[in-house]
Order: C-alpha cells, then sequence, then structure tokens
C-alpha cells in the first residue's frame, strides 16, 4: 500500500502526481473464502478490516452489489454523536465515537473527522426535561454531554434563530462537544483501502441472489451473480436490504425499510460552525468542508425502496431550517436523494448472530447508521470471529423482541424516526 | 406527492393520509394461549417485502376510515386498494 504522507505527496509532485496507483485491487471472486460479508459501505468494508486486522482473517471477501458506499454510506448527513439515553446504546456509541478519534491515523487515510459539536435544540418544556435528563444519564455514562441556554446556544451557533416570535422558540440546548461530522466517502475507501491491502477482496457489481444452507442448517455458500461462492461464515451489512438478503436463509426480521431524505445547498462560505439538530420541529443541519449546508429529517411515513421519497418531505424540512435560520431563507437547494434504512420497533440496532449457524448480522441502524460506522464493524468483526458478541454489542440481538428485553430509544434519539 | 384512492372517497393527495404498516396481521383470538415466539412474529415480526406490499393506510382527513392496499415498494405504485375486510387480491405484481 501506498502511505499517504506529506512526504509522499511532495515526492509524487516531482513527478506531476502519476505515480499514484488504485487504492484497491477489483478481483474476480474466488471459488471459496473462510468469511464472506454482504454490503460494501462503511459497515461491511470495516467489518472486513477489523477482521483481517484484528482477527488474523485474510481469506474473506467483501461483496457489493453496486459500488463502494454507494448506499446509505453516500446518503447521510454524516453526523456523528453518542448522546444516547440508556446504558447499552451509552456503549456501542461512544464505542464508535473512540474510534472515530482514532481512525485517521488507523487508516492512513484522512476520514475529516471533525469534533465540531453537535447541538440538539429544545423548543418544549417536553423537550426541556428529556434533554436535561438526557444530559445526566450520558454523564453518568461517561459521554459528554451539556445543557445550554438559548444565549449560550446562540453564542455557540450565531446564525441560530433565539427570538421569541417563532412557533417553537429556542428553550434551551443540550450540547455534545466531542460529536460532529466525517466525510462519509472517505469511510468506506479508507476501510476499503487498508482491509484490501491485508488481502481482502473487494467484489463489486456483484449482487448476492441467494443463500445455500447445509443439511445441518448452517450457511455454506452465497449465490451471486458472479457465481456460487463457498463460505462456512457470512456477515450481512446490507442495511435497507436486510429483509431481502436474509430472507434469502428464511431469516424473518423485525425490521420496515423506509425512505430517509437529505439534501444540500450550494456552497457557501463557512457560516455555520457546528451541528445541529431539532427534533421538535424537525431538521438537521451541518455544513459541510465543501461549503454545502446538509440538510435532512425524520424518514418519510410508508414502507419502500425507492431511494426517492416525497418532495414535500423535504419542503417540511426547508421550512424548519428556515424558522430556525433565517438568514437561509434564500440560499438555492442543489441536489436532494434518498437512502432506505432498515428501521426496528425500538430503534436500536441489530449487531448479532442469526437462528441460523454461520450468519451473522449488522442492521437495524434506522436513521442513524453513519455515526455507528466502527463500532459497527467491530463488534460485527468479533461476532463473526469468535462466534459470540463482544459485551458492548451482545444486548443487541434478535431475541431481545421476544426476551422483552428492548432498548428503547425511540423516544430517546434525536429525531423522530 | 402520491394520489391514492380511498376505497370510500375515491383519489385524493397522499397528505391526507396516515401509513397504518403491514396489512393482515390479526390479533390473537386467544392471546393467553401464545407462546413467546407466536407473540414475537404478532408484535415485532415483518415481511418487508422488496416488491407488492399489503398494507394499511387510514384516509385520517377525510373519512377518517382504514383501509388495506398493495404497493410495489419498488415504485411506489399503488397497485389496488380495497377496504378492510375483504381479502388480499391475488395479484402479481410488477415486482412481486
Amino acid at each position: 500500500m501506498q502511505k499517504f504522507s506529506a512526504f509522499e505527496l511532495f515526492k509524487q509532485g516531482l513527478n506531476g502526481q502519476a505515480g499514484w496507483k488504485p487504492q484497491w485491487r477489483s478481483p474476480e471472486p474466488k471459488a471459496a473464502y473462510d468469511a464472506v460479508i454482504i454490503g460494501g459501505g462503511g459497515h461491511g468494508l470495516g467489518a472486513a478490516y477489523y477482521l483481517a486486522k484484528q482477527h488474523g482473517m485474510r481469506n474473506i471477501a467483501v461483496l457489493e452489489k453496486g459500488w463502494l458506499g454507494g448506499g446509505n454510506t453516500g446518503r447521510n448527513t454524516t453526523i456523528i454523536r453518542s448522546n444516547y439515553l440508556f446504558d447499552e446504546s451509552a456503549g456501542l456509541y461512544d464505542h464508535s465515537v473512540k474510534l472515530w478519534e482514532g481512525l485517521s491515523q488507523e487508516l492512513n487515510y484522512n476520514v475529516m473527522f471533525s469534533q465540531r459539536g453537535v447541538m440538539m435544540l429544545a423548543h418544549t418544556v417536553h423537550d426541556v426535561q428529556v434533554f436535561k435528563r438526557h444530559v445526566h444519564a450520558n454523564r453518568a455514562n461517561g459521554v459528554d454531554n451539556e445543557w445550554l441556554s438559548p444565549e449560550e446556544a446562540k453564542a455557540y451557533c450565531p446564525p441560530l434563530n433565539i427570538s421569541d416570535n417563532m412557533r417553537y422558540p429556542v428553550l434551551g440546548a443540550a450540547l455534545q462537544r466531542r460529536g460532529g461530522t466525517a466525510r462519509h466517502d472517505a469511510v468506506a475507501w479508507g476501510y476499503a483501502r487498508a482491509a484490501d491491502d491485508l488481502g481482502v477482496d473487494i467484489i463489486e457489481n456483484c449482487e448476492v441472489t441467494g443463500i445455500r444452507r447445509n443439511g445441518a442448517g448452517a450457511v455454506e455458500a452465497v449465490e451471486t451473480t458472479k457465481g456460487l461462492i463457498r463460505t462456512p461464515k457470512i456477515g450481512v451489512s446490507a442495511a435497507g436490504h436486510t429483509s431481502v438478503v436474509l430472507g434469502m436463509a428464511g431469516v424473518r426480521l423485525p425490521l420496515e425499510s423506509y425512505p430517509l431524505q437529505a439534501l444540500v445547498s450550494e456552497p457557501i462560505k463557512p457560516v455555520f460552525p457546528c451541528v445541529v439538530m431539532s427534533n421538535t420541529i424537525h431538521a438537521y443541519i451541518s455544513q459541510s468542508d465543501k461549503g454545502e449546508l446538509v440538510i435532512g429529517a425524520g424518514t418519510d411515513i410508508y414502507t419502500s425502496y425507492t431511494q426517492r421519497g416525497g418532495l414535500h418531505i423535504s419542503q417540511h424540512t426547508l421550512e424548519a431550517i428556515c424558522e430556525l435560520f433565517p438568514a437561509f431563507r434564500r440560499m438555492r437547494m442543489l441536489r436532494n436523494w434518498g437512502g432506505i434504512v432498515d428501521v426496528t420497533p425500538d430503534r436500536s440496532p441489530i449487531v448479532a448472530k442469526t437462528p441460523v449457524p454461520g450468519l451473522y448480522v449488522n442492521c437495524g441502524w434506522g436513521t442513524g447508521g453513519f455515526k455507528a460506522t466502527p463500532g459497527a464493524a467491530h463488534t460485527l468483526a468479533w461476532t463473526i470471529a469468535k462466534d459470540e458478541p463482544h459485551p458492548i454489542n451482545a444486548p443487541f440481538t434478535i431475541e431481545r423482541f421476544r426476551d422483552g428485553h428492548l432498548i428503547d430509544e425511540a423516544a430517546a434519539a434525536a429525531v423522530a424516526h | 406527492m402520491l394520489l391514492i384512492t380511498c376505497p370510500y372517497c375515491g383519489p385524493r393527495p397522499e397528505l391526507e393520509f396516515v401509513h397504518g404498516g403491514e396489512a393482515h396481521i390479526a390479533r390473537p383470538t386467544q392471546p393467553e394461549a401464545l407462546n413467546d415466539e407466536a407473540w414475537t412474529e404478532y408484535l415485532y415480526m415483518r415481511a418487508n417485502p422488496k416488491g407488492l406490499h399489503a398494507e394499511r393506510w387510514r384516509h385520517l382527513h377525510g373519512c377518517a376510515r382504514f383501509f388495506n392496499a398493495l404497493r410495489d415498494t419498488t415504485t411506489d405504485q399503488f397497485v389496488v386498494t380495497y377496504k378492510t375486510g375483504e381479502a388480499r387480491p391475488d395479484l402479481k405484481g410488477p415486482a412481486a
């Protein structure tokens, strides 16, 4: 692997930057692997990287039906935070934030992780009570979170409208300073490059069409558009398509897939220093390093696989943005798109073994999977390698729905799903 | 915005409706007889198909009644809507 460094950049500059090689190979699939990951987004590529790096499994492959990071990895608003209410969630999401903090160094790839702070606005007395409860719960779990008055919130984010002539005036905010954003593509590419360097085969344009099980019920192969691939272990990180993929192995899941839309404005000079989220009036916003305002909100109302969503949903989001940040009223939006998110009844993910031996699943991240990319990948890899969960993802089973041990972040998450 | 045909009121804009999740999930007639697996199946497990989906809708800002629809989740096209209590129409959708 060509290491990226200032010296290497200078050296390549002497040759007109013509000496850079492709960052990963494009191999044809082998007949068999020790493990196969389905889904070439950040979660799947990361799992392959940690399998190879920490568990010594080098004879593995990542199968991606489209291109790397073309699903939800490339369709989210890149917000990273760990201010979740329950102990189990705080453990999993803060595990991710800690991995984010060292990820660029670990991968020798600048994922542009920027801890610019995530500020969640309270607009009602109920919001204030809930967020203060979050602040206390987070601190008890070692997760930073602090309460700000409207004036302090305005000082942290100057474009914010804290006047009292709004329909839902800002009554305060919860700020997680360690939260922020990262460059979504770079996460997929960085993991892909590092995994490839460890011998992982990354196979794009290879859709899984079936999962074969042996007489004992365990997985033995995946059928793909590039032929049959034998493997005793399959990890599925297929986001919105998880129900479809696990259906091939006869596994039913408590998932429903919804479109989640996002949009970006035309690029402008730096005006927006942090991430702002509002649950009550339904919007979140940050500014990318390219200058675009990145805007999102809740899911569409019906299940779908279309990767589009209704225009009136985006309009509702933009109305909220214009109310909170009147300065943006005359801005033009450049692009909008949808990703398909798999939502569980308790809005917490599933990173676990399945009833089928050799089949592992990482799904149910709903609207908040990007922030968890390193943690999900790390714990999925652990679960695949050891055939048992890491203590951090142990509570996030499928069986919790049977046993009543829900991790009910539905009301606790920042944005209504 | 989609145009949705309420079986009682006719075609109306999507904004008048709310989505009610997967259809034809009947409440168990003998809840006390169910084991944990059957409860899980009833409460949480969903088909989530890529293709034809039988689902409940409610014409909230109209007649306020529930009805069912077959919709193709790959295109969002409503293939047919029908009244609650009627059987799922035997159709093979474009992607089913």
